[in-house]
């Protein structure tokens, strides 16, 4: 008896996950930023992290996964650049330092929340499966190309880590962004305990707003109280990547699209030679052509 | 998601899929054997559920346009977020466009009009159609159950 209907939906499902795979090939490695704990700084550093990498003269692209907060549009300097319909997907703009990136912001009108056509009632249904085929689609449709890094900043929850891992299976690596905080410890803990689960080798921490410095400051001041950071990367047994102070100067100049990154041999700029350094060295992925 | 004619016992085959625009589908299924039709109808909800998931109950007539969900879907969009590249692309080819048929192509909304351009392209050439014009949208239209474009 043949079972064939003329839907096939599971291998209409399959073919998106292929799409995906096959797109992503090309890339030395996927590497994630996440954290679970909103509002610890993940999209800077991601954006900052980018351009460090980039002035090193890697190919870096950069996907905001946050869809209903994106930030990273306008963090690399790419808010009113277009996106090209080309023979092979949507090519992606280049913003600050050459860094590909594609963000909800690219799509949305001003001040726009993200919004579906589809029933008024019950929307909560089918949302987060429709934001899960946006995600997809930012990292199926856009022709990436040959990249040694794409960063994909993944919006808080780990729900949200779970739904990036079900599209990337096997990231390089994934770097989990937390603050001192003791609030933050708990919620970090519960995304790295998710990551292990998912089986993810490569985790490495990142302590941003470790302190408070400026550029002519040798050594950052304390920021909180708190000992999160230490206390995380003892309880989870994984090594810290970097430590990063808040730098309000530099702080502006990343909402500003112009993120500095490791540019200078403030303490700020010495975090992301680290970080950029330890990504370099830490993170699998694999040889792509120069 | 199968349908089995039970007096045959033959999965039955998608026939024909029909969206009237008020959120619900109808898909037409037949008994291969039995020639016997039975339709799914589903409403506006259940008709979402499967356009989240970006699959077409029948199959899909054109293949997957690249962020075609999000075109689609995306409520308050940026109109102009998509620009035509400044080469066009080769898979446009020999076919070109008749100034009526450019001037429907004129009234699709900019932010999935690259999109639609595209689809109609990739019909011609498959065709041979040398010259898209606006019965041959129409044809298009109808041969690949563009309903809701």
């Amino acid at each position: 008896m043949s079972h064939e209907t003329g839907s096939e939906l599971l291998e209409q499902v399959l073919g998106q996950r292929a799409r995906v795979s096959a797109r992503l090939d090309t890339i030395g490695a996927v590497i994630a930023v996440a954290s679970g704990k909103g509002g610890v700084g993940k999209s800077a550093v991601t954006a900052n992290l980018a351009v460090s990498l980039a002035r090193r003269g890697a190919r870096v692209g950069v996907v905001d996964a946050d869809l209903n907060g994106p930030s990273l549009g306008r963090m690399l300097g790419l808010l009113g650049s277009k996106l090209v319909d080309g023979s092979e997907g949507v090519l992606p703009p280049a913003g600050a330092d050459g860094v590909l990136g594609m963000s909800s912001e690219l799509l949305l009108q001003e001040d726009a929340p993200l919004r579906w056509k589809g029933p008024d009632s019950d929307r909560f249904i089918w949302q987060g499966v429709t934001e899960a085929a946006m995600l997809r689609e930012f990292l199926s449709d856009v022709v990436w190309g040959e990249l040694d890094y794409l960063l994909v900043d993944i919006p808080p929850g780990t729900d949200k880590i779970g739904r990036f891992l079900d599209l990337v299976p096997t990231p390089a690596g994934v770097l989990v962004v937390t603050i001192p905080s003791e609030v933050a410890l708990s919620v970090v803990s519960r995304s790295v305990t998710s990551l292990r689960e998912a089986g993810v080798e490569s985790i490495g921490i990142v302590g941003n707003m470790s302190g408070y410095t400026s550029p002519d400051a040798e050594q950052p001041l304390p920021l909180f109280s708190g000992d999160g950071i230490r206390r995380l990367t003892e309880s989870t047994g994984l090594e810290l990547w970097a430590e990063i102070p808040f730098d309000p100067g530099m702080g502006s100049r990343t909402d500003r699209g112009d993120p500095a990154g490791a540019s200078d041999d403030s303490v700020f700029g010495r975090a992301f030679q680290a970080l950029a350094d330890r990504v370099e060295q830490g993170v699998g992925g694999r040889e792509v052509a120069p | 998601m199968k349908f089995l004619c039970l007096a045959c016992d033959a999965v039955m085959a998608f026939a024909e899929r029909q969206l009237p625009g008020d959120g619900t589908l109808t898909a037409v299924f037949t008994c291969p054997d039995c020639k016997r039709e039975m339709a799914l109808l589903t409403n506006p909800m259940e008709t979402q559920m499967i356009t989240s998931l970006g699959v077409e109950i029948g199959g899909r007539t054109v293949p997957p346009q690249p962020m075609q969900q999000t075109r689609m879907g995306l409520d308050s969009p940026l109109e102009d977020a998509f620009e035509a590249p400044t080469t066009p692309p080769a898979a446009d080819g020999p076919v070109t466009w008749s100034v009526e048929a450019t001037e429907r192509l004129e009234n699709v909304p900019r932010f999935v009009r690259g999109m639609v351009k595209r689809i109609y392209g990739e019909y011609a050439m498959e065709r041979e159609i040398r010259v898209i014009t606006p019965e041959v949208m129409d044809r298009a239209r109808t041969d690949l159950g563009l309903e809701d474009m």
